[in-house]
């Protein structure tokens, strides 16, 4: 089923990915799609990736594109408008010559993002949202890139910019006006920090080249999985299964092939920490897959990597290349006859929904990120109904770390329950934001004084999906089973307005509810919209009411974990931070939702314009 | 013999066949559990969380949920049946859903759930989409505004007629149901008014033209019996139903 050769592929792949590429290639659609075609094979399965591609080399879609994949690869038409149409960052349409996504989590707004937008539009002439005229540019916005420590920020076609100072903006502007091709670009505008600021053994350790591999051929494959035992390894992505029995379940399951899928689609607003391991300890991340791989008898492994981590394709795609040269993967591993597996890189193309593991299974796909029902669970029935484990980039790290150490030195870290160590992302209201390694169990307030947080009204733990901690919980602690988190540690000073923070998830929320399920679309889309009736003064205490009542449908009656947490940091602000909504709201009972006066006035208004 | 395996729905014993879901061994035991998206026809997806149950105390979707021996079911709890109307809500707001001069008024399963339920009306917001209504086909029209994307009729073409006319698109609440054509329009595919896809939507997403309002009041599937005694029936379910309705093809 699985005949990729995934070397000569990300070899083929990098003509069209690498920001070294972006230079004048061709652009006859015919040519770009047949191309495109040759490097995946023309496979119905591969179809994501080949509209990848084509966006990232043409900028768009166009429909003969498309209608030469519906019957190359045997397709209806409308499975590739519904890909186009749930993916962001794909469009039918050229935006730009130059498409620039300004990244619009919290965080971004509070480092003066929408500023950043303002200035960039006013020096290239063009309105937000709005292709300009020549074709040349647009600039809109984009669901948290990932660079929440170092904002604001941009993807231009594809590829992150950071801290947008007056400068760079200017450095930015003329470049696209003086038409430069993104390859000639400098790379200053492309360095991407990590600033780690608290390491522990995961962030401080030597690469690992075959260390953790090597004790396969010492001790039987039982032995090594009783050290993933005795280290009560939990999922570092949120959930917090346990690493030993998710692998022994998949191992268990008859199948003449299993999967090992890393989840590198870290899209939880404020999370960054996977693309720190990625940047700094991809092979620790390799060795992990692969001795995974070993342990529960897998010969191909993906990692879906996120859109927006773009820039880490090329130099992903380098370590896989050395790692097959050093006998670490490919055929024949480490010199045990037979021990065969090798690994895809998988792009996403903008759809937070795909961090769901079986949303990111369909997408391996090539489908729509729609999350499947479950059970079956990956582990019995996964990628294309094979036998799957799917975890998180840190999971496969710390796993490496337990073959090597021992699961018992692993469990001396960290709390009963959540033991070993966590990374935390850690942006906003902070003298130093960055990437913290703490024991599991670790209180808030042990972070935030880490961090330089201490002026902090509250924080929001896990994401935009997490929890909203007030300042008098600062004590609580965070492991699984307290203050549970992926990652993502947003800080807000007693001068942020929590109102301002709910909003922005709730825009967020709006934007990436995959539409599937009653609940979560309807729910998002309602809630989104009363608090914009909030912001704009046309608010009553009714509507609380309402809001409240949408958190209860869309948290228990949702399909996915995305809109059973939807809401749950508004919930946490409706009882925390009432006055933040309190202090907004007209005092009467009910405001019309049609103001006969305003609308007139405002067709009047619309009319003489255009 | 395999020992007898039963689940409890609200207090009642019923049996279970292995593989049967909560929303199958209800159906087999006659009890009603509300739902739309769910056909017994049709291969379940869970999309309308209107049959959202309590399995052992955890929240579930019947018609997507096995069957496990001895699971106490909770269906008709004081809750439930509020969270329904809740969901209820948020489908006639989500859409363009104009009863009194809809011809599927009567005929239509939200407007019957939504009685069977008594809601009365909705304080939540009304978002009057204006999503392209295709009335290209020479027999049959289709208002996206009314559609509640249960992919009921994505599943009957799909899955029996053969002729793969329906799909889902867009994302989030821009999801929308598209016609598989270059065109996008329903006049390019093989769309027919004998197809079971016309037979299953639940509400008047779907229609046939050059007729109207064939059911008068009194006759409609809904007039004297809830949704929950009148089961999966369509006002276009059978042939003869069709050629009763519409006097010219009876010549």
């Amino acid at each position: 089923m699985i005949t990729r050769m995934p070397q000569k592929t990300q070899q083929k792949a990098l003509a069209f990915l690498s920001r070294s590429a972006q230079k004048s290639k061709p652009t006859d659609i015919i040519q770009v799609t047949q191309e495109a075609m040759a490097v995946y094979g023309v496979h119905a399965g591969n179809c994501l990736q080949i509209l990848i591609l084509i966006q990232q080399r043409l900028g768009y879609i166009p429909v003969q594109a498309s209608s030469m994949l519906t019957q190359s690869l045997g397709l209806p038409v409308s499975h590739i408008d519904g890909l186009i149409s749930f993916y962001a960052f794909l469009t039918d349409q050229t935006l730009g010559r130059f498409t620039l996504y300004i990244s619009d989590n919290i965080t971004d707004r509070m480092l003066g993002n929408q500023e950043v937008a303002a200035k960039l539009c006013q020096q290239l002439k063009v309105n937000e949202r709005t292709s300009r005229a020549d074709g040349r540019v647009y600039v809109g916005f984009s669901s948290c890139t990932g660079l929440g420590d170092q904002g604001p920020a941009l993807l231009v076609n594809g590829y992150a910019i950071n801290k947008l100072t007056d400068e760079r903006i200017m450095q930015i502007a003329a470049l696209i006006e003086q038409d430069v091709e993104l390859a000639y670009w400098p790379d200053t505008l492309f360095s991407i920090e990590t600033n780690i600021h608290q390491q522990d053994h995961i962030l401080s350790a030597q690469p690992f080249t075959g260390q953790a591999l090597a004790l396969l051929k010492k001790q039987p494959n039982q032995e090594i999985m009783q050290e993933l035992q005795s280290s009560n390894l939990r999922g570092r992505g949120g959930a917090g299964f346990n690493t030993y029995r998710k692998w022994l379940y998949c191992q268990q399951t008859q199948a003449e092939q299993r999967i090992v899928v890393c989840n590198a689609d870290e899209g939880e607003p404020g999370t960054f920490k996977d693309r720190v391991l990625l940047q700094n300890h991809a092979d620790a991340l390799i060795e992990g897959m692969t001795l995974c791989a070993r342990l529960i008898d897998a010969n191909h492994g993906f990692i879906y990597l996120r859109a927006e981590y773009l820039f880490l394709y090329q130099a992903l795609v380098e370590t896989l290349a050395r790692r097959r040269q050093q006998q670490l993967l490919g055929t024949n591993i480490i010199g045990i006859e037979g021990f065969n597996f090798d690994i895809d890189i998988h792009l996403g193309a903008g759809a937070y929904v795909c961090g769901e593991e079986s949303a990111l299974i369909e997408s391996l796909e090539g489908k729509r990120g729609i999350p499947r029902l479950r059970p079956p669970y990956p582990v019995t029935s996964g990628y294309h109904g094979l036998p799957t484990v799917v975890n998180n980039v840190e999971t496969y790290v710390a796993a490496c770390h337990i073959v090597l150490n021992g699961g018992d030195w692993f469990a001396k870290q960290g709390v009963a329950n959540s033991t070993g160590t966590k990374l935390h992302s850690v942006s906003g209201d902070c003298i130093q934001a960055g990437i913290y390694e703490l024991s599991l169990g670790a209180t808030i307030r042990e972070l935030l004084k880490h961090c330089g947080g201490e002026n902090a009204q509250a924080v929001q733990v896990g994401g935009a999906s997490g929890t909203l901690v007030p300042a008098k919980d600062f004590d609580r602690g965070l492991e699984f089973d307290d203050v549970s988190t992926g990652g993502s540690f947003m800080v807000f000073s007693k001068q942020r307005d929590i109102f301002e923070v709910i909003k922005n998830f709730a825009e967020f929320f709006r934007h990436e509810s995959c539409g599937f399920c009653t609940p979560c679309r309807v729910g998002t889309s309602l809630s989104n919209e009363i608090l914009g009736n909030i912001a704009n003064g046309q608010g009553t205490p009714h509507d609380i009411e309402r809001l409240t009542r949408i958190n209860e449908l869309s948290s228990s009656m949702s399909q996915c974990g995305l809109g059973q947490t939807a809401h749950h940091a508004l919930g946490n602000a409706l009882q925390h931070f009432p006055e933040c909504f309190t202090k907004r709201l007209q005092t009467k009972e009910h405001v019309l939702a049609l103001d006969l006066e305003q609308e007139i006035v405002r067709i009047a208004v619309n009319e003489r314009e255009h | 013999m395999a020992e007898k395996q039963q689940i409890s729905i609200d207090g009642q014993l019923i049996d279970f066949e292995q593989g049967q879901t909560v929303m199958d061994a209800a159906i087999a035991a006659n009890i009603y559990i509300p739902h739309l998206c769910h056909n017994p026809k049709f291969k379940p997806q869970g999309s309308c969380r209107l049959c959202t149950v309590n399995v052992n105390g955890r929240t579930a979707a019947a018609c997507v949920t096995p069957c496990v021996a001895n699971a106490t079911v909770e269906n008709q709890t004081k809750a439930l049946t509020a969270k329904r109307t809740g969901i209820i809500e948020l489908l006639f707001i989500e859409g363009n859903h104009f009863c009194p001069s809809c011809e599927r008024s009567g005929d239509c399963q939200l407007q019957a759930q939504a009685y069977q339920h008594n809601m009365i009306g909705t304080d939540l917001t009304y978002q009057y989409p204006s999503r392209q209504l295709d009335a290209s086909h020479p027999d049959i029209m289709l208002d996206r505004d009314r559609c509640i994307l249960c992919e009921l009729c994505v599943r009957a073409s799909r899955d029996v007629d053969g002729k793969n006319v329906f799909a889902i698109a867009g994302r989030g609440n821009q999801a929308n149901l598209v016609v598989n054509s270059d065109s996008g329009l329903l006049k390019d595919t093989q769309l027919s008014v004998d197809d079971l896809a016309m037979k299953v939507c639940p509400v008047g997403a779907l229609l046939i033209k050059k007729r109207g309002f064939n059911h008068p009041i009194g006759e409609r599937l809904y007039d004297h019996k809830p949704i929950s005694e009148v089961g999966h029936h369509h006002p276009y379910e059978t042939k003869q139903n069709i050629n009763k309705d519409n006097p010219q093809e009876d010549t």
